[in-house]
């Protein structure tokens, strides 16, 4: 009896030495993020204002801003979705519903999973020899952004596959024992009920791709830029332009390492001015893949 | 009355891969009866069953031997030439677990008509009314049609399915256990649906209650071990079978 009592003691005290543990490393986490987030705040927040957003960079860092970097980062992820939501979702579609299951699809399941870890410049490199000396798309948006959907099209896969399974087998019987085709049971129950898992995979993605500035770089991305892609308007007919897919380009997480890289402290204010932004950009894009998901969990249980 | 079959099922052999589930079976499926499938877990029901609307169609290496010929056009619905979409749009299911779609009410029983290509309001109205009417669930959800189909309580849900499959006439309707998720209420009502619903479709019902067997079905065939036994009238299965091994299912001694 003794020994069991006090064995129970010896384990109680384990436990309460990782609780304690477990608080402090919490805390460390949470500290530094804070510390961060406040340093950031207290450099940057003075320099928001309308006239930050809507200033090109120059050589007054006072009179700088990051027009042509959220216009460009803007433009990048357009590209980017536009590319990687299609054939994404289409590929994860394909994978799940059409593709058998076999020593083939198995090996294109593991690649899919291994590319989602390759480093980000690696897609930067592929973007170049691809899109820049192949298809001769230029230093531009378009090659920016195809790279970037590169780089988060494995997300986009994976989110629409794991989406997809979690509809549960008896929902495709149903569908085919009506008399359902293949493509009408994607289109009428495998697609809606999978919307809210896809569409919070593409915003965490696409959040990510945000922040990307290796592969950016490595396509040729300039670091200075003062003036806007040509206007997506056109005054003559069919009104709407392309051009400004081949346009030179910079980005936000670009713009700041440029303020960062100088030595002046003004610059390093601007720098965290655009932190800022950039960070509120991602939490603003995750929140609302958070909405989504909650939004979408509400109205379809299993 | 001159019995008249709506299907027969001739020499029919399945195999899962290369484990045969069903070996030889013959039997009648007589128009506008029910008929009804019983035997001890892992006998075949389901998977006889299932052979009816070409379910195994949907997974790889299943496959038929036999035949298994609708009446009146005399065709084969398990031969390879026949498309097993076709089949399953003469034939319907129900399943052992409601599982009816995220949708509306309304949606649910209209998938099938919209499956087919029917987009107009009034025939979709006039049809779900129809087909709720005749799943018995009309007066408890008109009020609500625009409700999501999982709002609805267990016995509510399968009626809506059986409504689903009601919508879009067809030949046949099979059922694979369809109140072994129910309380013994809903169970009954049921049970009171499928005898009214033969009037107007041929019904194949799998059950592993034997009461509800020898209430609602006309026929009743016993499987074992991927054979069918004995086939008979309900009656007679249940008050003189013939065979031994029939007798010590019913009486409870197996199974
Ligand atoms: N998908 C499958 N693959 C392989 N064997 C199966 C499969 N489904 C069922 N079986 C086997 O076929 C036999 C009949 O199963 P089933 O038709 O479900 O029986 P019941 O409905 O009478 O309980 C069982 O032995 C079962 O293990
Ligand atoms: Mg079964």
């Amino acid at each position: 009896m003794e020994d069991i009592k006090k064995r129970i003691r010896i384990t109680k005290f384990l436990d309460y030495i990782f609780a304690i543990v477990g608080l402090l490393s919490t805390l460390v986490g949470l500290a530094l993020l804070f510390t961060l987030m406040t340093d950031l705040f207290m450099d940057g927040f003075p320099r928001l204002g309308y006239k930050f957003f809507a200033s090109f960079p120059s050589r007054f860092p006072d009179e700088a801003g990051i027009l042509s970097a959220w216009v460009g980062s803007f433009l990048v992820l357009l590209v980017t979705a536009s590319a990687a939501i299609p054939i994404g979702v289409a590929a994860g579609i394909y994978l799940e519903e059409y593709a058998g299951k076999n020593w083939l699809t198995n090996i294109i399941e593991i690649n899919i999973a291994n590319l989602a870890g390759v480093p980000s410049i690696v897609y930067g490199l592929l973007a170049l020899v691809v899109f820049v000396y192949f298809f001769k798309f230029g230093e531009s948006i378009l090659t920016g952004g195809l790279a970037l959907a590169l780089l988060i099209l494995p997300m986009v896969i994976m989110a629409t596959r794991e989406a997809i399974r979690a509809i549960p087998n008896s929902i495709r019987e149903a569908s085919y024992a009506l008399g359902a085709t293949k493509w009408q049971t994607v289109q009428f129950h495998i697609i809606p009920y999978s919307t809210g898992g896809i569409l919070t995979g593409i915003i965490i993605g696409l959040s990510r791709a945000i922040g990307e500035t290796a592969p950016i770089i490595t396509v040729g991305a300039l670091t200075f830029i003062a003036f806007l892609p040509s206007s997506p308007f056109s005054s003559e007919f069919p009104f709407i332009s392309f051009k400004w897919l081949f346009d030179p380009f910079t980005v936000m997480p670009i713009q700041m390492f440029n303020w960062v890289s100088r030595p002046q402290h003004e610059f390093q204010l601007n720098a965290a001015a655009a932190g800022i932004v950039l960070m509120m950009m991602t939490l603003l894009m995750n929140g609302f893949a958070i909405y989504i998901r909650y939004r979408f969990r509400k109205k379809i249980k299993w | 009355m001159v019995k008249e079959l709506k299907a027969e099922v001739k020499k029919l052999n399945f195999y899962y891969g290369r484990v045969q589930a069903l070996k030889e079976i013959n039997l009648p499926i007589e128009r506008r009866k029910v008929s009804a499938l019983i035997g001890p877990s892992g006998c075949g029901k389901t998977t006889f069953l299932r052979c009816f609307n070409r379910m195994h169609d949907l997974y790889p290496h299943n496959r038929y031997e036999g035949e298994i010929i609708l009446h009146p056009d005399n065709v084969n619905i398990i031969s390879p030439q026949m498309d097993p979409i076709e089949v399953r749009m003469q034939i319907s299911m129900v399943f052992q677990k409601p599982n009816p779609f995220p949708k509306s009410i309304y949606e649910n029983v209209a998938y099938g008509l919209r499956v087919r290509g029917v987009s107009k309001r009034e025939v979709l109205d006039e049809k779900v009314e129809k087909s709720l009417r005749g799943a018995v669930l009309w007066d408890e959800v008109k009020d609500r049609l625009n409700h999501l189909a999982f709002d609805l309580s267990g016995g509510q849900q399968q009626r809506l399915c059986i409504a689903r499959a009601l919508a879009t006439n067809p030949r046949i309707l099979l059922f694979d256990e369809p109140t072994s998720a129910l309380d013994p209420t809903a169970t009954l009502k049921i049970e009171e649906l499928i005898v009214e619903l033969k009037n107007e479709v041929t019904i194949i019902i799998v059950t592993h209650n034997m009461q509800q067997a020898a209430r609602v079905s006309d026929y009743t065939a016993f499987m074992y071990l991927g054979e069918i036994v004995e086939y008979d009238k309900t009656d007679r299965i249940f008050t003189a079978p013939s065979n031994k091994l029939t007798e010590e299912y019913i009486t409870g001694r197996f199974g």
